[in-house]
């Protein structure tokens, strides 16, 4: 057991738990943080995506003594009221299906965004290969992350 | 108190009013005899505050402040249940819909039937039950204005929650209306809208969950946690047909955070503070296992595929006219055959399930499509009468058929007996696709005898399944339109445990049989769309046996898919044709395939559905969308295999799910006829596979049997699923 003081979502937080934990079954376990979602365990699917200092990261795979300076975003810290231009657009386009992959989804269409603001189709297309969807809602997350990227100021 | 109590003769609708005022409305979801009534606390679901316990079936609720209530049964795992169900309620009633506040109902048999998610059936069954719902509650509402204006309920009108006079001037909301309304009688007939007046039902409407979605609140089985519950990873046997034989848990035992390791039945459960310890902990037991029974592998399946289609043992299915005669006297005969792999559900929230078994009864919480059945079986498990279980359905993570089964509810439930102690019993990915439950892999054969004009005057299926009973669908177009047809089945029963997987039998099914059939017109010098067109022609004009389809929606489906993808009419283009009839709608669809370097490349798909009438715009549209998608993905790439029992694919790095670079466009068309709606949740997934597998031999002139494509002889040296 370790002790690990974490930034998360602008908050300090702190968790006692094992160095090779991953920073998913932290957020989940041990911070109540479960917007982040468990879908492979490997690196995958993406369900797990989170921002490690503004980079989208598998969450699952990385262990939290490797998070522990860094600044870490989850679904449920991207905005005060749900209002990010990401989440927008999902909401517009009414993207999910059943919902479990979108958070994942959204965390990596965002992270695109910020280093990207205006991607091409394809930069669409390679950024968000990563994030698994199982019922299928690829055109809808192809086009709200378009739609989001014409909502950018 | 107010405690008003009224039944109509048909024991259709309760009424109730609540302490705070307001409206409530209950309705028997299975409008049968509603002699035995739950209690319930109304407290949570009416806006106003505190209410006393009352008595009611599912309802609608109108509190006093506007917030119109309404309670969905069904399990929701992706195909919009909990947005559409609502809705149809809505337009009926005509409410506001930003101010209609949709709950998750618990499990509760007594009030709702047929409360689970499978088979594309939801929507059929309620629809006349949730707009008579909807209808009475909008007629008590205008009695009761008419009684305050002292004016005939024949002179108003509803609007958007209000009820209007005359001409419009005066209106009264349907919350300050919701009291009065209350003390009407209830009517033992009501009039429903008009199809022409629905404002609400065929629009795009957003999904009811977006706001918690997309802000990560939680939802699912996954994102239930209790205080003080523990955490367990369970291992099963590594390969189906092998029981346990010993455990040794003694360094799984020491680890950090670990309370407990349990062995019940094939089961060895690492019990824990947290999941990830369990996870690395169960790394350390020991476990042998011995033989049990059949120990397969897919080559196994292979070679018993081919014994089992000469089998003299089948059983027939549909026989009609005199088979071997046509095939006798046949000009040409073609046989082919085709077959697919066993297939994982893999629904994206791993299996999982809350238990507590406590002296006084059990309460489950958790996903799953079969909440009724998992109760059953909980009660027969452990003895306790299912009156003293409860179960709270949570959002589904997708589903896909994995969760009609009940195997990781009891085991949570048995675990927790054992333990004395609530427990969540998580899954991981492996766990899933090693230990649960698959689409069967399946082989068919077709054999088509054309007569020298190239007319079909013999067709034979022959079905090897496992563990599927039937592996056709025997009563399915061309069923009635061929003089001399037999359609048999054979079935080997494997230790591997299966089940219904999203359109169990006429996923592959239909690719078979529309490859087939294009084969077929092929070979009569036909074009594939006039082929089928004629067929039903003959099947309308003289039909061979039952037609248990309706001629005219197919033809419908067909032509408009011909019309929109405009048929025969592309140069550059490849189009393949498929249409098929399954869970009571009609999808026909057209794939687009552009050679590209020498590589076959999906384009573009055209999806027509006549699933009547559409309740949600939106959902419908990703509902046949979605389902192509899985259309093409599982024919693309999913393929799961045995060794010696165990599944060889263990996660997505070898189990391929399509992902966004491999979706093609997709253009999708309704028929919207105004018919009473069926279901979406499966209809546009069967047919998928044989529009595609038609387009790639149009461009390559290569024809495809098996699935997943890209694994097939024939796609050697070509890039394949990808757009490029």
């Amino acid at each position: 057991m370790a002790h690990y003081n974490l930034q998360i979502n602008g908050r300090a937080y702190e968790a006692d738990v094992e160095a090779d934990t991953p920073l998913l079954w932290v957020l989940r376990d041990n911070l109540g943080l479960v917007g982040t979602k468990y879908g492979c365990g490997i690196a995958q699917c993406g369900a797990c995506t989170v921002h490690v200092n503004g980079a989208a990261v598998r969450s699952c795979t990385l262990p939290v003594s490797a998070a522990a300076k860094s600044k870490i975003t989850t679904i449920e810290g991207l905005s005060a009221n749900g209002d990010h231009p990401v989440q927008v657009a999902w909401n517009e386009v009414d993207v999910a299906q059943c919902g479990y992959c979108q958070a994942g989804q959204i965390m990596s269409a965002s992270a695109l965004l910020a280093k990207n603001p205006k991607p091409t189709g394809a930069e669409i297309d390679n950024a968000m290969n990563g994030n698994i969807c199982r019922c299928g809602t690829y055109h809808r997350i192809h086009e709200a992350v378009a739609l989001a990227s014409s909502k950018l100021k | 108190m107010l405690n008003l109590l009224k039944t109509n003769r048909r024991n259709f609708l309760k009424i109730t009013a609540t302490a705070g005022g307001g409206l409530i409305l209950g309705f028997n979801w299975s409008g049968a005899d509603a002699s035995t009534m739950g209690m319930i606390n109304a407290s949570d679901i009416t806006g106003s505050g505190p209410a006393e316990a009352v008595d009611f079936n599912s309802y609608l609720a109108i509190s006093p402040d506007n917030v119109i209530t309404i309670f969905s049964p069904n399990p929701e795992l992706g195909q919009n249940i909990k947005t559409s169900f609502p809705m149809i309620v809505a337009e009926e009633l005509d409410a506001d819909w930003s101010k209609v506040k949709v709950v998750q109902a618990a499990l509760n048999a007594k009030k709702y039937e047929r409360q689970l998610t499978g088979g594309s059936g939801a929507i059929p069954h309620s629809w006349e039950r949730l707009r008579k719902a909807g209808a009475t509650a909008r007629y008590m509402l205008m009695e009761a204005a008419a009684k305050r204006w002292g004016v005939p309920s024949s002179t108003l009108k509803t609007n958007n929650g209000m009820v209007l006079n005359a001409d419009g001037t005066s209106g009264l909301s349907y919350g300050e209306l919701a009291t009065e309304a209350s003390a009407i009688q209830i009517p033992a007939e009501v009039k429903l809208k008009e199809i022409k007046d629905f404002k609400l039902i065929g629009t795009a409407v957003r999904n009811v969950d977006n706001p918690e979605m997309i802000t990560g609140k939680p939802l699912f089985g996954m994102d239930f946690y209790r205080e003080g519950m523990l955490f367990a990873m369970i291992q099963r046997p590594e390969a189906f047909g092998m029981k346990l034989k010993s455990v040794d848990s003694a360094a799984a035992k020491v680890m950090p955070g670990i309370i407990d390791i349990v062995t019940f039945r094939n089961n060895v459960a690492v019990v824990g503070k947290s999941t990830w310890q369990v996870n690395k902990a169960r790394k350390l037991l020991k476990i042998e296992y011995e033989k049990e029974g059949n120990i397969e592998s897919s080559s196994d399946h292979d070679r018993l595929f081919k014994e089992l289609l000469e089998s003299k043992e089948a059983t027939v299915r549909r026989k009609d006219g005199d088979v071997d005669n046509a095939f006798k006297t046949a000009a040409k005969v073609i046989t082919r055959e085709y077959q697919c792999p066993f297939l994982s559900h893999s629904p994206m929230e791993p299996m999982n399930f809350f238990a507590h078994v406590r002296a006084d009864g059990v309460e489950l919480v958790g996903p799953s499509q079969t909440p009724e059945a998992a109760r059953t079986e909980t009660s027969k498990l452990l003895g306790i009468p299912p009156e003293q279980i409860t179960l709270e359905l949570t959002r589904l993570g997708g589903g896909f058929g994995r969760r009609l089964k009940t195997d990781y509810v009891t085991e949570a439930a048995e675990l927790s007996s054992i333990l004395k102690a609530p427990v969540k019993v998580i899954w991981t990915r492996e766990d899933d696709m090693t230990g649960g439950s698959y689409r069967p892999a399946v082989r068919y054969r077709f054999d088509a005898a054309l007569d020298t004009n190239g007319k079909l005057t013999g067709y034979k299926l022959r079905g090897v399944g496992i563990n599927v009973g039937n592996a056709t669908r025997e009563d399915n177009f061309p069923s009635g339109a061929v003089d001399n047809l037999l359609i048999d089945s054979v079935e080997h029963k494997s230790p591997i445990t299966t089940g219904a997987w999203r359109a169990p039998i006429t996923n592959f099914l239909a690719f078979a049989e529309q490859a087939f059939l294009d084969e077929v017109a092929m070979a009569a010098n036909q074009d594939p769309v006039k082929f089928r067109l004629d067929l039903l022609d003959k099947a309308k004009k003289s039909p061979v046996g039952a037609i248990k389809y309706d001629i005219d929606r197919m033809k419908g489906v067909i032509e408009l898919a011909a019309e929109k993808s405009g048929w025969g009419t592309k140069k550059n283009l490849a189009q393949g044709f498929s249409v098929y009839f399954s869970h009571r709608t009609y999808v026909a669809q057209v794939a687009e395939v552009e050679m590209i370097k020498g590589n076959p490349v999906l384009q573009k798909i055209y999806a027509v559905a006549d699933c009547g009438i559409v309740v949600n715009l939106s959902g419908a549209k990703q509902q046949v969308r979605g389902g192509v998608v899985d259309g093409i993905g599982h024919a693309f790439f999913s393929n799961l295999t045995f060794k010696d029992g165990a599944a060889e694919q263990k996660n997505f790095n070898t189990y391929r799910l399509i992902r966004m670079k491999e979706v093609p466009e997709i253009d999708v068309h309704f028929v919207n006829n105004g018919i009473d709606p069926t279901g979406l949740g499966e209809p546009a997934l069967p047919p998928t596979g044989g529009a595609v597998a038609n387009a790639i031999f149009k461009a390559t002139g290569k024809r495809l049997y098996n699935q997943p494509f890209t694994k097939q002889e024939e796609m050697k040296g070509v890039r394949l699923g990808e757009r490029l």
